[in-house]
């Protein structure tokens, strides 16, 4: 593949949502606007980089037998990093992603380019691919998050274009799964063509 | 009093899947069959339970005491892998027939974020049930995991029903599969959005 390929592929072709299904719990937890998406999909995608940049490193000396416990330190120790900085730089946004920083370390996208692609490619193709898949990450979330704030609160990032509260459903829990199956929708039609 | 508060709360109100957004993955992988959605749900019962005691006894006594607590989530993800694995070996030599039931979902619950995400709030989130916030005592953690692991069975179980139904009728091509089933938990959702309130 080529590098520009890599890069690309996480906004359709491999579209971690809505191709490859993975990371659901975040994707929908955090959406609730556009801005929360952003820096959910910020922080998933730093520790994507960075654990295969060492996974694609220390692969090739890691016995089989126990490379998904190893992987999977990798990753902890990743997160436990971007918790301390998040803590020290963003406390507030800290707060608000709460719950699902931590959680990033049993987030299936991390671990399922670890496997699948870091542990097999250089460490250059392994940096492109986590970039290309955290930014198709990041993108969706923040298609997510725009329709869920439009919808839920009359806001874009926060910039109010509706007077009064709009449908609160959308920014709570039943709006997330309902504008993720129509917005699958919305992608299975398009990718068809 | 306050147990009951507990329970209701963590089932109905704030059920894991339908209004905290933990463990989708395998809530929508094994939803399927009936059959299979009530295997995982026994499955995870019974490691949340289990992970939640044991990770909650790990944060008090060897984290705090050694004021390592910027450790939790290496700490706590190591602990689960290990249980479940030590729980696969232990019920494979005293129970083979609850290991052929459960056996296939232990390796799937390791990366199930409902485990780790419980494990978590247990030892740093402040509950209100009944008075001032406070942080729950090991009793009180125990039944918050267990009710909590009842909602997600009840959840799974509920929506396994649902899909069944699903599957025998006639869906537009491009719903068909996954889009219908985010839409049909989301209305699922909607109705446990009722319960808000009654704690």
């Amino acid at each position: 593949m080529s590098k520009f390929g890599l890069i690309t592929k996480g906004f359709l072709k491999e579209n971690p949502t809505f191709v490859l299904v993975l990371g659901m719990c975040p994707t929908l937890a955090t959406t609730t606007s556009a801005m929360n998406g952003l820096e959910m999909g910020l922080a998933t995608m730093f520790v994507l980089i960075l654990s295969n940049i060492v996974i694609s490193l220390i692969a090739p000396v890691v016995p089989d037998k126990v490379h998904i416990p190893v992987y999977i330190v990798v990753i902890a120790t990743f997160v436990t990093l971007l918790q301390l900085l998040m803590q020290a730089y963003v406390p507030e946004v800290y707060e608000t992603l709460g719950l699902f920083i931590p959680l990033i370390v049993v987030n299936c996208i991390v671990l399922g380019r670890a496997e699948a692609f870091a542990s097999k490619n250089s460490v250059w193709d392994s940096t492109l691919d986590g970039i290309g898949i955290g930014l198709g990450f990041t993108v969706t979330l923040v298609v997510i998050g725009i329709v869920r704030e439009v919808l839920g609160s009359g806001s874009v990032f926060g910039w109010k274009f509706l007077a009064g509260d709009g449908i609160l459903a959308f920014v709570m829990a039943p709006g997330a799964f309902l504008v993720l199956g129509y917005l699958m929708v919305l992608f299975n039609k398009l990718a068809k063509r | 009093m306050e147990f009951l508060l507990i329970i209701v709360s963590a089932i109905f109100v704030n059920n894991i899947v339908l209004a905290q957004f933990l463990g989708i993955c395998p809530f929508m992988g094994v939803s399927n069959k009936l059959s299979t959605a009530t295997g995982m749900s026994g499955a995870v019962c019974f490691v949340i339970t289990l992970a939640t005691v044991v990770t909650y006894l790990i944060n008090k006594f060897l984290l705090e005491t050694f004021h390592l607590e910027f450790l939790q989530t290496i700490a706590f993800i190591l602990v689960i892998a290990a249980l479940v694995q030590m729980v696969e070996i232990i019920l494979k030599k005293i129970s083979p027939s609850l290991y052929q039931a459960l056996g296939i979902f232990l390796p799937l619950i390791t990366t199930n974020c409902a485990v780790l995400g419980v494990a978590i709030t247990v030892v740093t989130k402040q509950f209100t049930f009944g008075g001032a916030p406070h942080m729950l005592g090991l009793a009180q953690a125990t039944v918050y995991a267990l009710a909590t692991s009842l909602g997600y069975g009840l959840a799974m179980v509920l929506f396994a029903g649902l899909r069944e139904q699903l599957s025998r009728s006639n869906v537009p091509e491009a719903f068909k599969g996954l889009p219908i089933a985010f839409i049909t938990v989301g209305i699922m959702a909607l109705a446990f959005l009722g319960f808000s309130g009654i704690v």
